[in-house]
């Protein structure tokens, strides 16, 4: 168990591309810290660097107060676990299980009595003499699972350690891994694309966007106050929508109507100096069905619904913004064009393109008790408390400014 | 017949076997695969059979009047002779240490191409260049170089040697232009082999704390054992019928013929059909045996039933 610490860790390839940019990230004795973000993005990168899998171009790694940056992987006294599993296939559970130990010399009865005990956790002790290859794809994670932590180590390295599992198995592993690391209470650092994985295993999740860390947070605050645009709409699901606005007299005016600002807003976007042409976030939850509701609060607005999907708890209702032109043609002439190949590079990488979907179109939660049917008309209340607005130039949330605080 | 017969008899030929259309499939099938199986049996069963045939005859070329049924006595002839036990074990020795010889240095050869980060073309046709030259030339041009008096490599020798002319260091010399020539043959199997091994494999090795010998060790030569089995095999067969480098090196003198020497030397010098064809189904025996020992120790030995799933 050992703090960990980033100090401008940087990663550049011989052919000058650069993976990681100056990552600066403590992460306590004992924490969970995620690195999430869509590929590419240098969290698997970061992962093998602290394993010393990777060299380290620049900046120093401290494991439990050692520069490590010129260790060997076997020398940092780490555990990894690895996406495809990385079993041994020619070796039993038993052996892969105590395949490091044996490698430490450690004596014969050490090796075998903490093989049986992490057997045991992982409900594996049946499994002990088979091959990986017959075991299933659940049971090969759990002997990678057990492979690490047979081993005792300062920290656990786990690179997407369940993507290879199906959707089921994928939440039941969550919830064990959660409860195996509180349990032991080891430092670990996980790696995942996948921002439900990142928003219920870790203490902090760090997002990462084409090698630069975008914000540090726990789970609820990257929630809250995302800093800027990628972040907003990386985090949540169904993500974030994002809508054109005009900014006039302390009204927000968009495609579903105009937004009164709040005081609070207000004088954010005064500090910050606010463009007139602006994004304004609205998250699919902060809508409601007006029917629903009796009190007054909020901005109602009238829309055509196109598609209705409900999975019980939640309905989902798709809808275009309605009227009036396209706000995005008002940002055309005002931004620059790679301003907006900024944001549709934002959208890409957030997921959003491989939908399909347009900007233009709207998802909104509402409950179940919804009349809302496809082809229809809907009175939506938007909750104008919970709106972010960012500045189309930089990405940033000027509703909620980076705060140097974690 | 009663309708309940009837309906019996209707579903009999389901149950029967395959349907007409199934069974017409399989006889299309077996018609486009005959004109193959036609030349296959032209070409290999023909000559295997004929030879067979042969070494159950008394049947000299030179007096080929008298050739007549001997049953096994051609065998028994062969097998009750010094000499094919002399070139047997000639070839044996040969075998077994070029065979050796080269995969310790395939290996080595086949790690640097798979780590080699720049040059990767450059340093595998460099490795491939003694493949790329014909046997006997390659031969012709070791026996140069180890001629008294002409050769380069016979100059470096103390003087009045002429290694080629006395058996042990003959039989060293054909063992190194064999493994000369196949080396690169046994490094490219290997390298396949080597491509083989799960990167994630390696690195899990790495951070479980196996140095780079322990990971060849423990790791990396478990899981390329199949390739390594395939490669041993092909070059062991192939080693065993070694031919070329010795009648070029030596011409079997000086007892260093291999069985294959001693084939070509009844059949086209002596011209003794009979004894010769016995001897090349001796080989032929020989080489179906080690065919069998390496397949049944695939099957035994054959890492997992399935690879490792990514």
């Amino acid at each position: 168990m050992a703090e960990i610490v980033l100090d401008g860790i940087t990663k550049r390839y011989p052919d000058g591309a650069l993976a990681v940019r100056d990552v600066n990230l403590t992460i306590a004795d004992g924490e969970f810290v995620i690195l999430v973000g869509p590929s590419g993005c240098g969290k698997s990168t970061t992962l093998n660097m602290i394993a010393g899998l990777e060299d380290i171009t620049d900046g120093t790694l401290r494991i439990a107060g050692q520069v490590v940056n010129d260790r060997a992987p076997k020398d940092r006294d780490i555990a990894m676990v690895f996406q495809s599993y990385a079993l041994y296939p020619h070796m039993s559970v038993r052996d892969n299980m105590g395949f490091a130990l044996r490698l430490a010399k450690a004596d014969k009865a050490t090796i075998a009595a903490k093989v049986e005990e992490a057997a045991r956790i992982l409900d594996l002790t049946q499994h002990l003499d088979r091959k990986p290859a017959n075991l299933s794809g659940g049971q090969r994670q759990r002997v990678a699972m057990g492979r690490a932590i047979v081993r005792e180590p300062k920290a656990f390295l786990m690179d997407e350690p369940l993507s290879n599992l199906d959707a089921k198995l994928r939440v039941q592993m969550r919830t064990q891994i959660a409860a195996l690391q509180r349990r032991l209470g080891t430092t670990t650092v996980y790696v995942t694309h996948d921002q439900v994985e990142a928003m219920t295993l870790g203490d902090r999740v760090v997002v990462m966007r084409a090698g630069v860390v975008q914000q540090v947070g726990s789970p609820q605050h990257l929630y809250d106050e995302p800093v800027n645009l990628f972040v907003a709409g990386f985090i949540g699901s169904p993500g974030m929508n994002f809508l054109g606005a005009a900014l006039e007299q302390n009204t927000l005016h968009t495609s579903l109507g105009a937004l009164p600002l709040d005081d609070r807003t207000r004088r954010a976007l005064e500090r910050a100096d606010a463009p007139r042409e602006l994004i304004v976030g609205i998250r699919p939850e902060n809508f409601e069905d007006a029917a629903l509701t009796e009190h007054g609060g909020g901005v109602t607005c009238t829309v055509t619904v196109e598609v209705r999907e409900s999975v019980g708890s939640d309905v989902y209702v798709h809808f275009t913004q309605g009227g009036g032109p396209a706000p995005t043609a008002g940002l055309t002439q005002l931004t620059q064009l790679d301003e907006l190949d900024q944001l549709a590079e934002l959208a890409a990488d957030s997921g959003r393109a491989d939908t399909g979907m347009q900007e233009q179109h709207v998802v909104a939660r509402l409950a179940p008790a919804t009349r809302a049917t496809e082809g229809g008309p809907l009175d939506l209340r938007i909750d104008t408390a919970r709106i972010h607005v960012f500045d189309p130039r930089s990405g940033a949330n000027l509703t909620h400014p980076e705060r140097p605080a974690r | 017949m009663t309708p309940p017969t009837r309906a019996r008899d209707a579903a009999l030929p389901k149950a029967a076997g395959p349907s007409r259309g199934a069974r017409q499939e399989r006889r299309l099938g077996l018609l486009l695969c005959a004109p193959a199986a036609v030349v296959m049996l032209a070409v290999t069963a023909y000559p295997v059979g004929y030879a067979v045939y042969l070494s159950l005859q008394r049947y000299d070329l030179r007096f080929p009047d008298q050739a007549h049924w001997v049953g096994l006595a051609n065998y028994g002839a062969v097998l009750t002779s010094p000499v094919w036990w002399q070139a047997l074990g000639v070839t044996v020795l040969i075998t077994v240490v070029s065979v050796a010889v080269e995969l310790a240095l395939g290996l080595a050869l086949a790690l640097v191409m798979h780590r080699a980060v720049f040059g990767r073309g450059t340093v595998r046709t460099a490795v491939l260049v003694p493949y790329g030259i014909v046997t006997v030339v390659a031969a012709y041009s070791w026996q140069y170089a180890w001629t008294p008096g002409t050769g380069y490599l016979a100059a470096l020798l103390p003087g009045g040697s002429a290694p080629l002319t006395e058996q042990w260091p003959a039989i060293g010399l054909v063992i190194l232009a064999e493994v000369w020539k196949t080396t690169p043959f046994m490094a490219l199997l290997l390298l396949a082999g080597l491509a083989l091994v799960p990167d994630e494999t390696v690195r899990a090795a790495m951070v479980d704390g196996a140095t780079s010998g322990q990971r060849l060790r423990l790791v990396i030569l478990p899981l390329m054992k199949p390739a390594i089995l395939v490669a041993l095999l092909f070059r062991t067969l192939d080693a065993f019928r070694i031919f070329d480098d010795i009648y070029v090196l030596t011409g079997g003198s000086n007892g260093t013929g291999s069985v294959s020497i001693l084939g070509y030397d009844n059949l086209f010098t002596a011209l003794n059909l009979g004894i010769g064809s016995a001897i090349s189904v001796l080989i032929f025996v020989c080489v179906a045996l080690i065919a069998l020992v390496f397949v049944k120790l695939f099957g035994t030995a054959a890492p997992g039933t399935e690879p490792e799933r990514r």
